[in-house]
């Protein structure tokens, strides 16, 4: 399998308000202190736009953001694979609930945000980038599903690839058949060729098994039920000055080996 | 795309699916589900309600799996899957499902059952199982007994059309020798009254390209293909490009220029290295909404002129949502294997700002390349390119 090169990072959880933050964090320079803090507000969208971007929309473009400012990159230049297993919990009760309702009455807004697509349809409104993008699901393993379609993006198209992977904690009732715990999101910009930038070359496969990937234990348990929080063993072995192997969770009781390797 | 199977309004298989469009026999029908008034026609796959999903996978069960597990089981599929996992492994055969729903009409049941003092969901509701979007690819990944890549693909109205381009970069990247890619969508109160709302939803049975064209039709569909590495096919239908964009203009209304949908079809032609005349028919995503079809006819005239005969198959099964890119993919599957250019269902007179050539009745041509569109909300665009092997 050839390499693919991780050029910037998005972050954004209790405690992680950033990727610089969660560096520290991660090398053990700073205490995590989660805290709690509100759903992102986007300054970098218009007005009018930024009130109508659905909670998880909110979430996956501020670290989209991120991740394209620290490659200083233009978003009409980057292809978008957006990962989650959830969606917008919110959103899936409001609907059920309008349409158990007797008047069955849907606003039409929140239908077409309903959408698993509607992160990379408002990154693309927001930024005029008329790139290809994709959205998917792998339920538990959500963030090495997206990670391999992105994979497949930059390996076969020579593409630079945005992927974002969130997923927020359920309302109830729907919190009792789905335990994430706390809110994460992560944005990665790859791409195929090694520049001054990169932070990291990593070799993706398949294998058998379960994942054995161990959560950075500076951080709490609650985060490490996240799907998206999958990237975080994944960013601190990447942070590490010699070349490491992390095991994660993937679909059909299996596991993906990403070995990552530091540029500089 | 060395075989295909679907489940769709017009019948269960390919065979009763191209009878449906011969002769010119729709497969939508007035309302009829339980409880529901709205004023609309609905395309429904026949027998979900009698068939559950097979004992062992009983945890899946829902409207979404069964339908799933129907399409499966149609035009000897299933057996050609098994005869692929023999020869190339069950790890080396990727599953891509796309879906926009999955299980949501489980979901909504289950609200339906709510505690009413607690407002707990009932007890045999599971969101892995059904309302997750992943549960559908769960579920065809181990009805098949394949261990391969595996996604759930969600693009809305696009999302089976996308799984064709995933499938081709997970095999070109090495990460896969074959691929099952499919699309399954079934009928839910979301759906039909998130249309609604968007005004959206036609009173008739949809008729795409008319002048008096009010909306769609909803229908529920399953599709599958096996797709398989260049090289291993002499025969049949092969997938050649594909073509990917966003409009980056609205979530629910499409881009008036056609520049996205343009785009599209584009790259599908350049990656195949394909001129525009050698395409010789388009299936149209021309879901009968007034502003789908001016744009998309707009951008088809820019591309082809009004040389190419195109139309839109949704008046026989309605708008299958994220299983229309694969039930339409199929449709030009069993035209280039048959040389039918199905026509348009429910055409009385062609919109006359329409400037691209649009098929009202069924034609026998000699089809060596059709292009099939799929739009979806969040402007997210793909077009296939299927071709003639032989």
């Amino acid at each position: 399998m050839s390499a693919v090169h991780l050029e910037s990072v998005g972050v954004l959880g209790p405690g992680l308000p950033d990727w610089k933050t969660t560096c520290r964090v991660l090398d053990g320079e700073l205490p995590h202190r989660p805290e709690v803090r509100g759903d992102p507000d986007l300054p970098q969208l218009p007005p009018n736009e930024r009130r109508r971007v659905p909670k998880l929309t909110r979430w996956a473009l501020a670290v989209a953001h991120e991740a394209l400012a620290g490659a200083a990159r233009a978003a009409g230049d980057v292809a978008m694979v957006f990962s989650s297993s959830s969606g917008d919990g919110e959103i899936v009760h409001k609907l059920c609930e309008a349409v158990t309702s007797p008047e069955r009455e849907i606003s039409p807004t929140m239908f077409h945000n309903s959408v698993h697509n509607a992160a990379p349809g408002y990154w693309s409104i927001s930024t005029g980038s008329r790139q290809r993008s994709v959205a998917l699901c792998g339920h538990d393993a959500s963030f090495a599903v997206g990670l391999l379609e992105a994979i497949g993006l930059v390996l076969s198209e020579q593409a630079s690839v945005m992927l974002v992977a969130c997923d927020l904690p359920f309302p109830e009732p729907l919190a009792a058949l789905r335990d994430i715990r706390a809110p994460f999101a992560v944005a990665l910009l790859l791409s195929p060729a090694s520049g001054e930038r990169a932070l990291a070359r990593w070799k993706v496969s398949l294998g058998a098994g379960p994942a054995s990937a161990r959560f950075p234990h500076m951080l709490p348990a609650a985060l490490a039920t996240n799907p998206a929080a999958q990237a975080l063993p994944l960013l601190a072995a990447s942070r590490a000055s010699v070349a490491q192997s992390v095991s994660l969770v993937y679909a059909g009781d299996r596991h993906m080996t990403v070995e990552t390797a530091p540029c500089r | 795309m060395t075989h295909y199977s679907t489940a769709n309004p017009l019948g269960l298989g390919r065979a009763a699916t191209l009878a449906g469009l011969r002769e010119r026999r729709g497969g939508l029908r007035p309302m009829d589900l339980d409880g529901v008034t709205l004023d609309t026609w609905i395309g429904r796959v026949g027998g979900l309600e009698e068939r559950p999903v097979v004992p062992r996978l009983a945890e899946f069960d829902c409207r979404n799996n069964r339908l799933a597990q129907i399409g499966l089981q149609q035009d000897g599929f299933d057996a050609a899957v098994a005869q692929a996992r023999a020869n190339y492994g069950p790890d080396r055969i990727a599953v891509l499902v796309g879906t926009s729903t999955s299980g949501m009409e489980h979901c909504e049941r289950a609200y339906r059952q709510r505690d009413p003092r607690s407002g707990a969901l009932p007890g045999w509701f599971t969101e892995r199982y059904s309302l997750n979007l992943f549960s559908v690819a769960d579920f065809v990944q181990r009805y098949l007994e394949l261990s391969g890549p595996a996604a759930a693909i969600s693009t809305a109205c696009s999302s089976s059309a996308k799984v064709f381009a995933s499938a081709a970069r997970l095999i070109e990247a090495g990460y896969a020798d074959a691929a099952v890619v499919g699309g399954v969508d079934s009928l839910c109160l979301t759906t039909l009254y998130g249309f609604n709302s968007l005004d959206l939803l036609s009173r008739e049975p949809c008729r795409p390209c008319d002048a008096a064209r009010d909306g769609i039709s909803i229908g529920e569909a399953a599709g599958f293909a096996l797709l398989e590495g260049p090289g291993r096919a002499r025969s049949g239908v092969a997938l050649v490009g594909y073509g990917e964009s966003s409009d980056a203009f609205h979530m629910s209304s499409p881009d008036p220029s056609g520049d996205g949908a343009y785009a599209a079809m584009h790259f599908a032609l350049q990656r195949a290295g394909i001129a525009p005349r050698e395409v010789h028919y388009v299936n149209m995503h021309g879901t009968g909404t007034p502003a789908n079809d001016r744009i998309e006819d707009r951008a088809i005239f820019r591309l082809f002129g009004d040389s190419v005969p195109c139309s839109s198959t949704k008046g026989w099964t309605g708008h299958t949502l994220g299983a229309a890119g694969i039930v339409e993919a199929i449709i030009c599957a069993l035209c280039l294997e048959t040389g039918l250019v199905p026509g348009t269902l429910n055409l009385d007179r062609v919109d006359p700002a329409f400037a691209s050539r649009v098929a009202a009745d069924a034609e026998t041509r000699d089809l060596r390349c059709v292009l099939s569109n799929s739009f979806g909300f969040g402007g997210s665009n793909c077009s296939l390119l299927l071709g003639r092997l032989a």
